[in-house]
């Protein structure tokens, strides 16, 4: 019996391979986790002028909203803005922005120059919201639930297929 | 032109390698001799070709033709010439073509010295190796040809990435490579016995010198690659357990404990299925290192180009190569039946314990290696293992293997006596247990697992020292123990360097560790920072301009009680082809340890941040490296082993009788 | 494509990232305490640049999270107390020592595991071994034969 042994390893072992390269997975993606968990407690100045500062609450209005950690260095934010509108706008979503690590008057550019899709904002200047959203880089997109409590965490950004693959669906099931 | 002279000669070698693959073995099983024969002429013309490739892309490379995606992607005009060729390997397409220059190397080699072994069995081996060769070049030329042609050729092109233009680095990875590759013809060698169903001592005479040769070779490529990041990276690690880094040294266990099994087979005719496994096994390891960096499956920051396409053939080609013959050697095992007996208290015991704990050690290094993966597979969310596990791991295995690394040499062949052993020994018992408690009581107990390591080390090398003294009989017969020492085979001195170094490498690990002093902060010129009794004066920084660099230069005048010793000029270098910033620190080895350091960006008002060590004894972790081998190229100098064995002619009548005359498959 | 191209054949970690010197202008006053961090701080892997703990890499989210290290340790915390801190933002994944719960047992266990399994196996193995009889060889067979023949 022993004599099998490598053979069952190794076929194992490519088995594990193979389903590894064959789903979808990103290795360097870090699940989140705070699937199923209450949104942390902020409270930022919001980047609009005489605003009131965003905070917990603004996520519980009794209709899922949407995250968004965005910063106007980062290229990959600037290739996901459109969905951003399109899900503001088409799908009619509330999307609360998050400019993380950014300069205020900066990421108000960001935005006079790609339109706004935010129906509010924040500024996490220093990044410690980011970090008790267990955020690694922007952008990362969070789903809120009415209740507050954070139900998908989209990585990386919006882009090609993944707004109708992985978002909407997710979404959906809120709604 | 020349690059399609290059792509012509890869595809002729597959054709030449498609049939040293298929018609030795028909010719074998035929006893038809010319088809036997076809073997030899196969490997080397599929190394001729292999060769005019490999010259065709580095002459693209040296002449800088941008026509040809691969050197566009990864040369530049302005590159030093040696990184210009060191460049040539230093990418995905290259570096197999690398490969497969050496695995065709490496046939030719058994070809041309192994006129002695039996032809049945050389074509077996050299028909396995051109499988090995129809794999890799079919790889190359469906998913990653290096001679693909761009039209319109750019300028210039990209750029090799800095880190790799680096002396250490330029040859890190042909060395690493070398050892991988060496590793086949061991794998070779195992598949062409199961295929005979026939393993002799006379097997593991031939197998053990190019086991060695490979085993040198990885020794040196992977004491290369962390030598390379104690200076480059800038923090003074050289190990980081990453997953690329482990997929070096799961081959090299594996190597060690072949090299160990295989003087069993060769004295006692027995642990023969076992030898067989692991020569299978470290290839294996070599194959899934490159498996491993080329998928993508695992995040280490090696990542090539990571294409799907490239992922499935290369595991199409793992699972075939290594589940099949580990399903020749679940078919073939039970009739490898072992010959001669020994004691439980004897040389060959020890070699029996060695190899537990080395390839316990590889497995696990394979399982920490693989376990985050199989835990996302299996959905219980992300892990990490990083080192905390490995050092856990390699405590808890290799503090036995040292322990017994000690006795192993003193035991006598077949049937040993403990107490004998034990009696040499004793003294190096000794030393260990002083200098242990010295330590502990020295550091108030507060160093009480570096205290083990320490006393691990002098164990193992005082242990060494009495075994040279006992084979040279220095305390019964003085007056002839010089003539005695002279007369030590090489192979004997290639143990005992080989053990010694490792007692070098754990004495440099161990109190570097726990004893490195290190200074994080930031400097204005003219400040004094003193690191473990060294005064570290900074005196500012200078612009300097390389050849495809620009670097900010620090000085830092070192003395000690007001004398002066040196200037570290550390460098913070940026490369303009592509953009990228690297350290370069500076270090000055003295005897008792490395002064390091690192001068890093500007912190405003004339500041800098700088990190300044003192690391004792780390210089033991390389020059360890260099003893084990320098030890197994004297062992491969030995007469008894040279390769092309064996020399007498008994011998060769003896074995070739069992390999021809019976196991027909 | 060039973040793809980043690395080779060789067996070292590197990223983009990892080539500053990560150096902290506000160390710990009490260098007890900052002992503790650092040690700490290397129990934590950084999330940008793989397979560096936090203490190596000077990406600007392992400079705050060493920050947030220093200040909770400050604070007071105990070292299990800011373990639980990054377990809770960014999960085991954080942890270069994996903690030992139901999903790590076997990988904790696998040293002593292995070790058990090999020496099971080489123990049976020498008993079936020593259990073979040896057959004689021609010199005994002979030298059997002889004595057989004298004794006659």
């Amino acid at each position: 019996m022993q004599r099998f042994v490598p053979l069952i390893v190794v076929a194992v072992l490519v088995m594990l391979f193979l389903g590894m390269m064959l789903s979808d997975r990103n290795p360097n993606e870090i699940d989140s986790v705070l699937i199923g968990r209450p949104a942390p407690e902020f409270s930022l100045p919001s980047l609009a002028e005489g605003a009131a500062p965003l905070t917990t609450a603004d996520l519980k209005t009794g209709e899922p909203v949407l995250v968004n950690f965005f910063a106007s260095w980062c290229v990959p934010c600037r290739a996901e803005h459109e969905n951003l509108m399109i899900l503001a706008g088409k799908y009619r979503v509330p999307v609360i922005g998050i400019a993380y690590k950014n300069e205020a008057d900066k990421a108000r550019g960001f935005l006079t120059e790609l339109g706004n899709p935010f129906s509010k904002t924040g500024l996490d200047l220093d990044g410690r919201v980011g970090i008790d959203w267990g955020v690694s880089g922007v952008p990362e997109t969070f789903l809120i639930d009415g209740e507050g409590v954070i139900r998908y965490r989209h990585w990386g950004p919006i882009v090609g297929s993944s707004l109708e693959e992985r978002l909407l669906p997710q979404l959906e099931a809120l709604q | 032109m020349i690059g399609e002279i290059g792509q012509f000669s890869l595809i002729v070698a597959l054709a030449f390698a498609l049939v040293g693959a298929t018609l030795p073995h028909v010719g074998a099983h035929r006893g038809n001799i010319r088809l036997m024969a076809l073997a030899d002429r196969a490997v080397l013309a599929q190394f001729l070709m292999a060769v005019t490739a490999f010259a065709a892309l580095t002459y693209a490379f040296v002449t800088s033709d941008f026509s040809v995606v691969n050197v566009a992607a990864n040369s530049h005009s302005l590159k030093p010439m040696l990184y210009k060729i060191s460049g040539v390997w230093g990418n995905h397409e290259g570096s197999l073509l690398f490969w497969v220059l050496i695995l065709t190397l490496f046939g030719a080699l058994v070809s041309w010295r192994g006129k002695n072994l039996p032809l049945r069995f050389r074509s077996r081996v050299l028909a396995v190796q051109s499988l090995l060769v129809v794999g890799f070049l079919s790889f190359i030329l469906f998913t990653s040809n290096p001679f693909l042609r761009l039209d319109p050729a750019p300028l210039d092109g990209s750029g090799l990435n800095p880190l790799l233009q680096d002396p250490g680095l330029a040859f890190h990875p042909p060395m690493l490579y070398l050892g991988y590759v060496g590793l086949s013809i061991a794998f070779s060698f195992a598949v062409a016995a199961l295929l005979e169903g026939e393993v002799t001592p006379l097997w593991a005479r031939w197998v053990r010198p190019w086991a060695l040769l490979a085993w040198t070779f990885l020794t040196g490529g992977i004491a290369l690659g962390s030598w390379w990041a104690y200076y480059e990276l800038g923090w003074g690690g050289w190990w980081f357990w990453d997953p690329v880094e482990n997929a070096s040294f799961m081959p090299w266990l594996a190597a060690t404990a072949l090299l160990h099994s295989a003087i069993v087979v060769e004295k006692r005719d027995a642990l023969k299925s076992w030898t067989i496994l692991l020569a299978i096994v470290a290839f294996s390891f070599s194959l899934l290192g490159t498996f491993l960096v080329r998928s993508g499956v695992i995040t280490s920051v090696h990542a090539f180009a990571t294409d799907p396409a490239r992922g499935i053939f290369i595991l199409g080609f793992l699972g075939l190569v290594i589940g099949g013959s580990m399903a020749l050697y679940a078919w073939r095992a039970p009739k490898l039946v072992p010959g001669g007996l020994f004691g439980i208290v004897s040389r060959e015991s020890g070699l029996v314990l060695n190899n537990i704990f080395l390839s316990t050690f590889a497995a696990v290094v394979l399982v920490g290696t693989l376990y985050p993966l199989f835990v996302e597979a299996a959905g219980a969310g992300q892990i990490t293992v990083g080192p905390p596990f490995f050092e856990f791991a390699a405590m808890i295995l290799m503090s036995p293997l040292i322990v017994a690394l000690g006795f192993g040499p003193l035991l006598s062949w077949k049937r040993g006596k403990l107490s004998r052993a034990a009696q040499i020994a004793f003294p190096a018992l000794v030393v260990a247990l002083v200098a242990a408690t010295v330590l502990v009581w020295k550091t108030s107990g507060g160093y009480v697992m570096t205290a083990f390591g320490f006393g691990l080390a002098l164990w193992l090398l005082a242990s060494v020292l009495l075994e040279i003294a006992g084979r040279i009989k220095l305390w019964q017969a003085p007056a002839r123990a010089l003539s005695r020492l002279t007369k030590s085979s090489r192979a004997q001195w290639g143990m005992s360097l080989a053990h010694g170094g490792l007692g070098i490498m754990l004495l440099g690990i161990t109190i570097s560790e726990a004893f490195t002093s290190e200074q994080l902060l930031v400097m204005a010129p003219g400040d004094t920072a003193t690191v473990a009794g060294y005064d570290f004066k900074f005196d500012g920084v200078a612009p300097v301009a390389g050849p495809n660099y620009s670097a900010v230069r620090g000085f830092f005048e070192v003395s000690e009680n007001g004398e002066t010793m040196t200037t570290l000029m550390p460098e913070d270098r940026v490369y303009t082809n592509p953009v990228m910033n690297t350290t370069e620190a500076a270090i000055y080895p003295l005897l008792p340890g490395d002064l390091y350091a690192v001068v890093g960006e500007a912190a405003g008002a004339g500041r800098w941040s700088v990190r300044l060590y003192f690391k004792p004894l780390i210089s033991g972790i390389w020059l360890g490296a260099i003893m084990m081998m320098i030890g197994g190229i004297l062992s491969l100098s030995d007469r008894r082993l040279r390769i092309g064995m064996p020399a007498g002619k008994r011998a060769v009548v003896s074995v070739k009788q069992p390999l021809q005359s019976e196991g027909a498959v | 494509m060039i973040r793809y191209l980043v690395l080779v054949f060789s067996v070292f970690a590197f990223t983009l990232a990892v080539h500053a010197v990560a150096v902290d202008e506000k160390p710990l006053a009490d260098p007890v305490q900052e002992a503790r961090a650092r040690a700490l701080m290397k129990e934590f892997r950084c999330l940008v640049c793989q397979n560096q703990s936090i203490e190596d890499s000077n990406a600007e989210l392992a400079q705050d999270l060493r920050m947030i290290v220093r200040e909770r340790i400050a604070l007071g915390d105990s070292s299990d107390n800011v373990r639980a801190y990054m377990v809770d933002r960014y999960g085991d994944w954080v942890l270069l020592r994996p903690p030992l719960k139901s999903s790590t047992y076997f990988l904790w266990g696998s040293p002593f595991l292995v070790v058990l399994i090999i020496l099971l196996v080489v123990m049976r193995k020498r008993r079936s071994a020593a259990a073979v009889p040896q057959p004689l060889s021609d010199d005994e067979t002979a030298r059997l034969a002889q004595l057989l023949e004298d004794d006659t």
